[in-house]
């Protein structure tokens, strides 16, 4: 290493204009600034996990090994009226947004309550249906149609389930601490998951059951 | 297992309390191991021992593992990475030692069982906890320092993933003496890792060890994508960033947008082993050929997760050691973003022998050579700048070159594999082991070896002593020559790889040269540890007192080395590219009063909690203890939950303390001046 490197290193003179270089005037940033964009890109990393499902559905899909197929299996006004509970939370969930925008704790409170009870009525829809299934003896283990059935359909129910205990966080905190910015900012957090749970479920109504009907 | 009908009643209940493990899980008969284990042990007693005699828990507990400073996890990281290194090359010269003697009849000196293990530990490490935590690591110290940020957009989360990663690391060595690894080779294809031909805990280590660090990984990724996109200082538009940043991001998008797929596959293979699915079976309509493709649309991006970063390392090394900006920034920026894209339309060509067809094929086959362009124009940009500058020839310069005439040839090598005729001789053969290791060591390693070599200054205060590093520098480029160049003869002659004995007598000798090469690297590593500690050692000698040894063009320069936990006490503006150099151009001097307090992160144990109680969930899981599972699964959710009601996130650091610090670092300079 040439010791002879001749650093025009930084001095301690000071030149006139150092604001051109420097923020002088520089304040606290509001915390959680990143937040809402590093959510979002977590969010798509999930779609592709969900992605990988369906395309392991789509691979799988109909390979019955000489089991049920979707015809046999799917009751669609069942899933029909799940499908309308979930959208249905969707819909009060955005209610509770507009409590928060009106800064109506009460309000968020309420709506959130509704939509965890929705929540938990697809929960339990689905529940029975898999119950079902595996009672009439279409387990996970019978099909590759049936794993990947399952498999895609239940990491949803998976991620609805922790939708629910962290919207139960939520409601604590709220209560705790009021309308913040930190949990105005999970608020919106939660709400982003929630409806990107709608979007992959509307995937999942149209490509696994509607279609595997037609199929 | 549990359930096996002829246990009694007492085994029944061990059986609750311990799942399948049980004194028989040691590998008391595997002399090599339990010999092992004793150094280990010893070595492990003395280490904690000396920490707890030297009373530096408490020191290493407040000040590094909770710490929430990007710089303090980036040198974690790397630490973590050569501790690694150090066990992934005692696998690699198990190896050779193993090939060059097990000719004539002889077995070698490992069992078929033990020797399987090896080649998978040694993949698996090399990519998982070796190069992965030194990227990782060098993204983490660099980037903020280079966009002018105090820290990362998610500290607590930066953490979180270090310890994740760092667990994943802990299960894989764990395997090594309670149980055993998987014996599938490093991407565990089924039906070889399915629960019939693979019924021990193996591939349940891998699985788990890889899932636990994946999702620090991914969410490191998270962190730095919004770090890049949010926190850069003012002026600094995506054009005028650093190409370590640019290259730095695109990485990360990539991590972003494949580990999702690494564990969702691995997440199907984990179904197929617990609860008896058919994703990848056999029968029932599974598919094997499904896990292949979908483990492979994760691993290709992720040789670029590897190589990208150093691509930017090298850049920064070109342009600093040339004392000329870098030529085609924005060629180079441009280079960066095709290869990202590319990269995912490749994957195919890990097996073109698949038998999908000649058109399909032929697809892949051109992707594959195209992304040979864009790689191309970034080693002409890196000639360009050379050409006619003044190169000053320290290691970080010399690794550079050393990388330029070794990449270059692997990455020919791997133009040939990609036409899909020569690859159906050539797949699974030595010579795509040469290939691999071409490109990783003389892309990977000897990029973090550059970088090690440019920012350690930077990180310590001190440079590293040049003499060690050379001796280290040449034992490795010759070395790696000695060690590969027969790999590659033997593939051409039509030697397929993880072999353990061979019949024709005429390969020993190449075995021998290529055990001579793993010497070298020997030694190579070992003068590369000893140059730390004589550098360590030496380090009032080589005190770098400006903060910019190097003469450096970019703003993790303009900061004293090793920088304040704040980075900088103004945020610099940016007016151009090569932000420092510009300022030194204009002959910038530093602010000297006007200090305010300074707004930071607070340090928090939540992250070692968290992936600590994850490691005990995985090792139940592997073990099939499921009440420890559920419980310590219980515990992750809980501490989570827990750690969301904790407000007290941030402080400020005191205007006083900041004056002090920059009083003394004005100190610093004015000796550096004075000296020169």
């Amino acid at each position: 290493m040439s010791a002879s490197v001749t650093t025009p290193a930084p001095t301690n003179r000071a030149p006139a204009n150092l604001a051109r270089w420097y923020d002088l005037d520089e304040h606290d940033h509001p915390e959680g600034g990143s937040t809402m964009l590093g959510f979002w890109i977590y969010l798509m990393s999930d779609c592709l996990i969900f992605a990988m499902l369906f395309a392991a559905f789509g691979v799988l899909g109909g390979n019955y090994a000489a089991g049920p197929g979707p015809r046999d299996l799917f009751d669609l006004p069942l899933v029909a009226l799940n499908t309308s509970m979930l959208l249905f939370s969707s819909i009060t969930y955005g209610f509770a947004m507009l409590a928060m925008q009106r800064g109506h704790v009460r309000g968020v409170q309420g709506w959130l309550v509704v939509t965890a009870l929705f929540g938990a009525a697809f929960l339990s829809i689905e529940f029975y249906e898999f119950a079902h299934l595996i009672h009439e003896g279409a387990t996970p283990q019978r099909s590759a149609f049936l794993s990947a059935f399952f498999t895609l359909v239940g990491t949803h129910g998976l991620h609805v389930t922790f939708g629910l205990i962290w919207l139960g966080v939520l409601l604590v905190q709220v209560g705790k601490r009021g309308l913040v910015a930190a949990n105005q900012r999970r608020l919106m957090c939660l709400s982003l998951f929630w409806h990107f749970l709608d979007v992959i479920w509307i995937g999942v109504f149209t490509f696994v059951y509607l279609l595997g009907v037609l199929r | 297992m549990s359930g096996t009908p002829i246990m009694t009643a007492p085994d029944q209940h061990w059986s609750f309390l311990l799942g399948k493990l049980s004194l028989d899980a040691l590998p008391l008969h595997e002399p090599i191991l339990v010999a092992t284990f004793a150094a280990v042990a010893l070595g492990g007693t003395a280490l904690v021992g000396a920490l707890t005699y030297f009373k530096v828990w408490g020191y290493l507990w407040r000040e590094w593992f909770t710490s929430v400073d990007h710089k303090k996890i980036g040198i974690m990281y790397m630490v973590l990475g050569l501790v690694m290194f150090l066990r992934g090359f005692a696998d690699a010269v198990m190896m050779r030692i193993q090939q060059a003697i097990a000719f004539n009849g002889s077995e070698g000196y490992l069992t078929a069982h033990h020797y399987d293990q090896v080649f998978t530990a040694h993949g698996v490490i090399m990519i998982f906890f070796v190069a992965m935590p030194f990227v990782t690591g060098l993204m983490n110290y660099v980037v903020p320092l280079q966009i002018g940020a105090r820290d990362v957009s998610f500290p607590f989360l930066n953490n979180f993933s270090f310890w994740m990663t760092t667990v994943g690391a802990a299960l894989v060595m764990a395997s090594l003496f309670v149980g055993e690894f998987a014996q599938t080779g490093w991407l565990a294809y089924p039906p070889l890792s399915g629960l019939s031909y693979s019924p021990g805990v193996g591939v349940d280590y891998y699985i788990w060890a890889l899932q636990i660090a994946g999702v620090g990984t991914t969410l490191s990724g998270i962190n730095l994508i919004a770090t890049i996109l949010k926190l850069r200082a003012p002026g600094m538009n995506m054009m005028k960033m650093p190409i370590f940043t640019w290259t730095s991001l695109c990485t990360n998008v990539l991590i972003v947008a494949s580990f999702p797929v690494l564990t969702a596959v691995l997440a199907l293979l984990t179904l197929d082993r617990y609860v008896g699915t058919n994703f990848f079976t056999n029968d029932f309509g599974g598919s094997p050929m499904m896990y292949v493709n979908l483990i492979w649309i994760w691993g290709h991006p992720e040789v670029y997760i590897l190589v990208l970063p150093v691509f930017g390392v090298f850049s920064e090394v070109t342009a600093t050691f040339c004392g000329k900006k870098l030529f085609g920034y924005s060629s180079m920026v441009y280079a960066t973003v095709v290869i990202t894209i590319l990269s995912y339309v490749v994957w195919l060509h890990h097996f073109f022998t698949m038998g999908s067809g000649a058109s399909v094929n032929s697809f892949f086959g051109i992707t594959t050579m195209v992304i040979s362009i864009p790689t191309g124009a970034k080693l002409f940009n890196w000639l360009f700048t050379m050409y006619r500058a003044r190169i000053r020839f320290d290691l970080p310069m010399m690794w550079t070159l050393a990388f330029m005439l070794t990449f270059t040839i692997g990455g020919m090598t791997g133009v040939l594999l990609a036409v899909p005729p020569a690859d159906f001789v050539l797949h699974n053969s030595l010579f795509l082991i040469a290939h691999f290791h071409n490109v990783i060591i003389g892309g990977v390693v000897f990029g973090v070896f550059a970088a090690i070599n440019y920012w350690w200054p930077k990180a310590f205060g001190f440079k590293l002593e040049p003499f060690w590093g050379k001796v280290s520098f040449w034992c490795w480029v010759v070395g790696f020559w000695m060690a590969f160049t027969p790999l590659y003869a033997m593939g051409l002659m039509g030697v397929t790889r993880r072999m353990r004995v061979f019949d024709d007598p005429s390969l020993q000798i190449w075995f021998v040269i290529a055990g001579i090469g793993a010497a070298l690297i020997a030694c190579g590593i070992a003068t590369m540890l000893l140059q730390y500690a004589v550098s360590i050692i030496r380090r009032d000698q080589n005190r770098d007192l400006t903060g910019d040894p190097w003469n450096g063009r970019t703003l993790e320069w303009s900061t004293s080395s090793p920088p304040p936990e704040y980075n900088f006490a103004f945020t610099p503006i940016v007016h151009d590219l090569d932000a420092w150099a510009d300022m030194k151009r204009a002959g910038v001097g530093r602010p000297e009063e006007g200090f305010r307090p300074i707004h930071m992160p607070r340090n928090t144990g939540a992250g070692v909690v968290l992936a600590g109680l994850s490691g005990i969930c995985g090792f139940a899981l592997i073990w099939h203890i499921w009440w420890l599972a559920a419980v310590s699964f219980a515990a992750v959710l809980a501490t989570a939950i827990v750690h969301t009601f904790n407000s007290k996130r941030d402080f400020h650091i005191p205007a006083d303390h900041v004056v002090e610090t920059e009083r003394a670092r004005g100190q610093q300079l004015a000796l550096a001046t004075g000296a020169a």
